[in-house]
């Protein structure tokens, strides 16, 4: 009987293939007294040389069938084998307490585990599976218990697994294996970052795929929604045949455009950007062909520390962006902190609402030591690129002019100093209050450049916090209200010859983007993976036909006639 | 005893990758070799010690050598960090 479950699409694409678990042995290191400890040690001595052994063929199986890249976490993992503050205590342990290596490995490796896990810092929390994989390795050996060996694959399958360490990864065959599915992990577990590298659909945290599945059952990996289908019927398996050769064939569509320029039907260009929050986010931008950055969310550099990034700090965050982007326009956002981004150890006065309280520019303003260091850190780092600046949260024209006019003062100060700074550098602001909306010709007159960041005006043109679920009915992108607004700013823009981009979740969104063509946006700046995307839909739109729509679609009564009017046009 | 300090240039840190670089060099010497983060100081030969720093990029880090081969282990140390563009002076 067909059954289903649900998890994080963890990697895009859908497989289809007989179940193959990959179930580790329950590893019981339990504790023995002992009375020879130095035979114990050898006993550990012989396990951890074993490991290294079969370490040494898996890595060097790897970078032959993968690459180097994937092969270096063996190369931590050897190291972690011949690491002198896990061994150490292991075999001291062993000595003064005269436990079995077993229990002493046990106890000291989980020690380290619970260190790593408690960090802040996603990726250093990730590498606690790392040492519970060594740990799991050297044990099995000890206890003379035999773990999965994938590499012995010769079937196509979809691997079932309590979770995928580093040495089942990479031990899995492309060739057999075409899909993962993970009781537990998110998107940024070890098993969701490979199965994207390798291009393999994966859904993790399913929960009870292991209790679920039986070895040899057919099974649908749908990585696109999450879902895993359990001994599909005939009729299901041939719908899901569909649907993976058609993503399949868009995916070969999509990966031709990434070189390629974002033009409509009838010629025109138009720049598809990406949203960012740190330096190695570039990465993915460049992959997925990002013309541009179109929001830098620097209040990154900010957050996970206990302290303000200094001048040097900042200066070399910005220009490892820039010079990655090279020469490729990126916008840089000031730092916008408050609202529902906090730092613990910037102590701010508790506001009963936050989103209309101290915060962004305002912050800037009260906190101006902290706005000129980012600022002197921008116009250091603006040699190396295209860097345009945008101002967060502006509501008046004389905050707009405040700003612009510390930044100069910063520009003459580093340049009294002899420092070098780009000479022509566009400062604009993010339209994310009405008040800036409405008087977008005004603001056009002196600003070089408009971002319309919609999920705050969205909020505030609309009065419901977007965050509180019980009003998110009133979170409506395709309002005709907002609509207006952002074609008063698009206008406004052009009339002073000037651009207009958005940064906010709109410009990636498949019914919005078509009207934006049609009020005449120039930069949709979105998560990066949402690009390609676009850049497909606008190709086979016309944006004088989308004009031709525009004062139909801004004269609706609805959000939800606008959708139904837009799906209309585009054959939904 | 030898020393250097260093500010580190990878976008991610000293992660897994260029830690692995630092620590396999450092392994290879006999003198105890010790990396130096704010207050905090670990043996430059466990891959664990340096990674549970989580040292970002920019960041500023000592590391110093000491014993019979302190000169030849903090070279080789230093032109590990040059080569593979962990860090620079």
């Amino acid at each position: 009987m067909t059954s289903i479950l649900s998890g994080i699409a963890a990697s895009n694409g859908i497989a289809i293939a007989k179940a193959y678990r990959l179930e580790h042995p329950e590893l019981n290191a339990e504790k023995k007294t002992v009375t020879d400890t130095e035979k114990e040690i050898a006993r550990l001595e012989t396990a951890l040389k074993q490991s290294k052994t079969e370490l040494q063929a898996i890595k060097k199986r790897t970078a032959e069938q993968m690459s180097d890249e994937q092969a270096a976490i063996f190369e931590a993992h050897l190291l972690v084998l011949n690491d002198p503050e896990l061994i150490g205590p292991i075999k001291d342990k062993i000595q003064s307490d005269q436990v079995n290596a077993e229990f002493a490995l046990d106890e000291t490796a989980s020690t380290f585990v619970t260190m790593f896990e408690a960090m802040d810092n996603a990726y250093m929390k990730e590498r606690a599976a790392d040492i519970r994989d060594v740990t799991t390795r050297v044990l099995s050996h000890l206890l003379g218990v035999t773990i999965p060996n994938p590499s012995l694959v010769t079937e196509e399958v979809v691997v079932i697994a309590d979770d995928l360490t580093p040495s089942d990864t990479v031990q899995l065959n492309p060739e057999f294996v075409k899909g993962f599915v993970t009781d537990i992990g998110g998107r940024t577990s070890h098993s969701a970052i490979l199965a994207r590298t390798l291009e393999i659909p994966a859904v993790t945290g399913a929960k009870t795929a292991l209790a679920d599945i039986a070895n040899g059952v057919m099974v649908i990996v749908d990585g696109l929604n999450g879902e895993v289908i359990i001994d599909p019927d005939a009729e299901t398996i041939t719908r899901y045949e569909t649907k993976k050769a058609d993503f399949a064939e868009q995916r070969a569509e999509w990966a031709q455009l990434v070189n390629e320029p974002s033009v409509t039907a009838d010629g025109h260009h138009v720049e598809l950007a990406a949203n960012i929050g740190n330096p190695s986010d570039v990465t993915g931008v460049l992959d997925n062909g990002g013309e541009g950055i179109g929001l830098y969310r620097t209040e990154f550099l900010y957050m996970g520390r206990d302290s303000f990034p200094t001048e040097d700090e900042q200066t070399e965050a910005y220009a490892s962006v820039l010079k990655q982007m090279d020469g490729k326009p990126t916008v840089v956002r000031t730092l916008d902190i408050g609202g529902d981004k906090e730092l613990s150890y910037l102590e701010m006065p508790k506001e009963l609402n936050p989103f209309l309280g101290v915060r962004a520019i305002r912050l800037a303003f009260e906190r101006e030591d902290l706005f000129r260091t980012q600022l002197r850190a921008l116009l250091r780092a603006s040699v190396h690129g295209n860097l345009k600046i945008m101002f967060p949260m502006i509501a008046t024209l004389d905050e707009f002019r405040k700003a612009k006019a510390l930044f100069e003062e910063e520009r003459a100060n580093l340049t009294a100093e002899g420092i070098e700074v780009k000479a022509d550098i566009e400062v604009g602001i993010m339209v994310e209050i009405p008040s800036t909306a409405v008087m977008a010709d005004t603001f056009a007159k002196e600003v070089d450049f408009f971002s319309i960041g919609t999920n705050d005006l969205i909020q505030y043109t609309l009065a419901a916090d977007r965050m509180n679920e019980r009003v998110s009915y009133l979170y409506q992108p395709y309002n005709p209200a907002v609509l207006r607004l952002v074609r008063n700013v698009i206008d406004a823009a052009h009339k002073e010859g000037k651009w207009a981009g958005m940064c906010g979740e709109m410009a990636g969104d498949e019914i919005a983007a078509p009207v934006l063509l049609g009020l005449g946006l120039d930069e949709f700046s979105m998560s990066a993976s949402s690009i390609l995307k676009i850049r497909s839909l606008l190709k086979d739109l016309s944006k004088a036909d989308m004009e031709q729509h525009t004062e139909t679609i801004l004269n609706l009564a609805t959000a939800d006639e606008v959708e139904a009017y837009v799906k209309k046009l585009l054959g939904q | 005893m030898v020393e250097k300090q260093y500010k580190i240039a990878g976008e991610e840190g000293l992660h897994a990758r260029p830690a692995s670089v630092l620590v396999g060099a450092a392994s290879s010497f006999q003198s105890d070799v010790s990396l130096q983060h704010k207050e905090k100081k670990v043996n430059l030969k466990s891959i664990l010690g340096v990674m549970s720093l989580g040292i970002k990029s920019g960041e500023t880090v000592t590391i110093s050598a000491d014993g019979a081969d302190e000169q030849e282990a903090i070279d080789r140390i230093d032109e590990v960090v040059k080569s593979e563009g962990i860090g620079t002076e």
